[in-house]
């Protein structure tokens, strides 16, 4: 092995620098930085951290309980209760803090659920291709044409308008979008040299698509989801706001705003609709910023 | 259908008129309306430790071929017979324990590593996924094998990207060998290197070849790098074989005009020695989805004849073999 021997001593002057280069440039850490310097996205994450933070410890930082009526109805903002109170006389800053649990589980749950379904099914219909994709396809282009809100709405009174349900309801509709994403990305990777060593080297169907393939269409999963988020929970102030959203006593942002339905609240209560319109705004903007850095951050192209 | 006669070698692999169509497909219902080509009825044996190389211009199907013998594309027509067993018929658990035996290096040394593993991970799955070696003993077996390609066991914990293309080319060939295969299909491994590091690899191979009793199919686009290493050369032209011998006869001898074209591109480095005619090729090779009738080297051969566009020749000789109605020499 002589000849192997040379070449040792040719390569480690090389690859210590390297080493050192590339101990420091691992893919995460690159991708981490690469998000830092996008200044609207770290924005972005520090709002939305606030407010699963205010979510997580909701009872130590509400100033009072969100179901117990506390005070006159509808009164305006005071040193009691900092954002005035509700028509039925309950505390508003504390629903408003407690309504953001709903809204945050509904974002997140919803898009837990539908990038299961839409990674495994695109990974399938990609990877097996032939009437395996035909069908899948076929049955994402069915699903991609139901007018969605209808749909949703249908479900929902069917099933009855609870926490779990909207979840559920949203995250078995929401997948054809990243089905078809996932499916072009294994299309392309599956005839990437490494995937045929797989195939090569006899390892099994499923490593090869788990392991081999679908880390590596992580990044537009990943911003596809982001993006779900605030679209899930634009979805629940939807269906809040329509009333087939999460039911009164619990607060949601969605059915804090139904209350502005007369004319009376809009002209005269702002206190009413605008805070919970501002924390819609707020979230989904906040996602929406972090799944734009997140974006950038992970296209190989954009080398910064 | 062994071409080659010999009675103290076995034969490895056996191809028996191995073809690979590609459909052309077009319209809306994609209705097949013609086929490429791509490897047409190409016979070969292969025996245990000789190096036999596969040459031939771009598209004439020698990737196509390697790809067929380790069944990465399954053929369309033919048999591969790897150790007795013919590969098509194998069920999907018995290929997947033969390939343990059977592997390939790629051309693109960029793209045929995972990007997201680490070395130390990209070579212990081989071993894992097989469960040919105890866990306690896996890491030991992958320093080792580093090692023996010339890489140092603090690569492990590297992503593919911390390294050069050599580096590169070096982890897939540990990767063919660390679950000791018999035959290695090598698919053009050094065409992506510069010349430096070619040299540097095909020393590698030539060593590893002598020290763990391989068998290589070895795939290049020209007869210089193979010159080197092969024992024997087959050159391919439109999915076919035309000529097959030992490497000094094809370089002495060659039989076929295209070998003769083929070996005439090859550079002498000595413009002493550079007193010969050259003989170009006109035109291109024709395309496979549309193969000239009769020899499919007719269009572009200075010594065509009638016979030669009407009869497609076919393979003749014992130890050198050779397609041609008028060959030469």
């Amino acid at each position: 092995m002589s000849m192997a021997n040379v070449n040792t001593e040719k390569d480690i002057p090389l690859s210590n620098v390297q080493a050192q280069l590339g101990a420091e440039e691992s893919y995460m850490r690159m991708i981490t930085k690469r998000f830092l310097k996008h200044k609207l996205a770290v924005l972005g994450l520090i709002v939305f951290c606030l407010i699963i933070l205010s979510a997580v410890f909701a009872p130590l930082i509400s100033p009072s309980d969100p179901y117990e009526i506390s005070g006159e109805f509808a009164a305006a903002p005071s040193g009691e209760h900092m954002l005035g109170t509700d028509q039925v006389g309950r505390d508003l800053l504390s629903r408003l803090i407690y309504a953001s649990r709903v809204s945050l589980s509904v974002g997140v749950g919803a898009v837990a659920i539908y990038v299961v379904i839409g990674t495994v099914l695109g990974a399938i219909a990609g990877y097996f291709g032939k009437w395996v994709d035909m069908v899948i396809m076929r049955l994402t282009d069915v699903f991609m044409s139901f007018p969605y809100l209808m749909v949703i709405l249908v479900l929902v009174s069917i099933m009855g308008p609870d926490l779990y349900n909207i979840i559920i309801v949203l995250g078995l509709l929401g997948w054809p979008a990243i089905c078809r994403i996932v499916r072009g990305s294994v299309l392309s990777i599956k005839e990437m040299d490494y995937v045929k060593a797989g195939v090569a080297l006899g390892y099994s169907t499923p490593k090869i698509v788990f392991q081999h393939i679908l880390p590596n269409c992580l990044a537009p999963i990943l911003v596809n989801a982001t993006f779900g988020i605030a679209q899930a929970i634009i979805m629940e102030a939807s269906l809040s706001f329509l009333g087939m959203g999460v039911q009164p006593p619990t607060a949601s942002w969605g059915n804090m705003l139904t209350e502005a339905q007369s004319l009376t609240v809009l002209s005269s209560q702002p206190w009413l609709w605008v805070p919970p319109g501002m924390m819609i705004l707020l979230a989904v903007l906040s996602i929406n910023f972090m799944g734009d850095g997140l974006r950038d951050a992970m296209d190989p192209k954009s080398l910064k | 259908m062994s071409l080659i006669k010999s009675d103290e070698r076995t034969p490895l692999l056996e191809v028996q008129n191995l073809k690979k169509y590609f459909p052309i497909k077009k319209g809306i219902i994609s209705r097949t309306v013609g086929q490429v080509k791509a490897v047409d009825g190409l016979n070969l044996t292969i025996y245990e430790g000789e190096t036999i190389s596969l040459v031939g211009e771009s598209g004439c199907g020698k990737s196509t071929t390697g790809r067929a013998i380790v069944q990465l594309d399954p053929q369309t027509e033919g048999k591969v017979i790897f150790k007795g067993k013919e590969l098509s018929t194998l069920s999907s658990m018995e290929l997947r324990k033969i390939r343990t035996d059977l592997q390939i290096i790629f051309q693109d040394p960029y793209s045929s590593l995972n990007p997201r593993k680490r070395i130390g991970d990209l070579l212990a799955e081989p071993l894992l996924a097989h469960k040919l070696t105890d866990k306690s003993e896996v890491s030991r077996k992958v320093d080792d094998i580093l090692e023996i390609v010339g890489l140092s066991k603090f690569h492990k914990s590297r992503y593919p990207h911390e390294f050069s293309g050599g580096q590169r080319q070096r982890i897939g060939i540990a990767r063919a060998l660390i679950l000791q295969p018999k035959l290695i299909v090598c698919d053009e491994p050094v065409s992506a290197l510069d010349v430096s590091i070619q040299a540097q690899v095909l020393n590698l191979l030539k060593d590893l070849q002598k020290e763990f009793q391989l068998t290589y199919l070895f795939i290049a686009h020209g007869l210089g790098v193979v010159k080197y290493i092969s024992d024997r050369i087959a050159v391919m032209y439109l999915g076919k074989i035309v000529e097959l011998a030992k490497t000094e006869d094809i370089f002495k001898n060659p039989r076929h005009p295209y070998t003769q074209a083929l070996l005439h591109a090859y550079p002498i480095p000595n413009p002493h020695l550079r007193s010969r005619e050259r003989i170009v090729m006109e035109g291109d090779v024709p395309s496979p989805a549309n193969p000239p009738k009769g020899c499919s080297f007719h269009a572009r051969c200075p010594l065509a004849q009638d016979i030669c566009r009407s009869q497609a020749p076919a393979l003749q000789g014992d130890e050198h073999t050779v397609a041609c109605h008028f060959p030469l020499g």
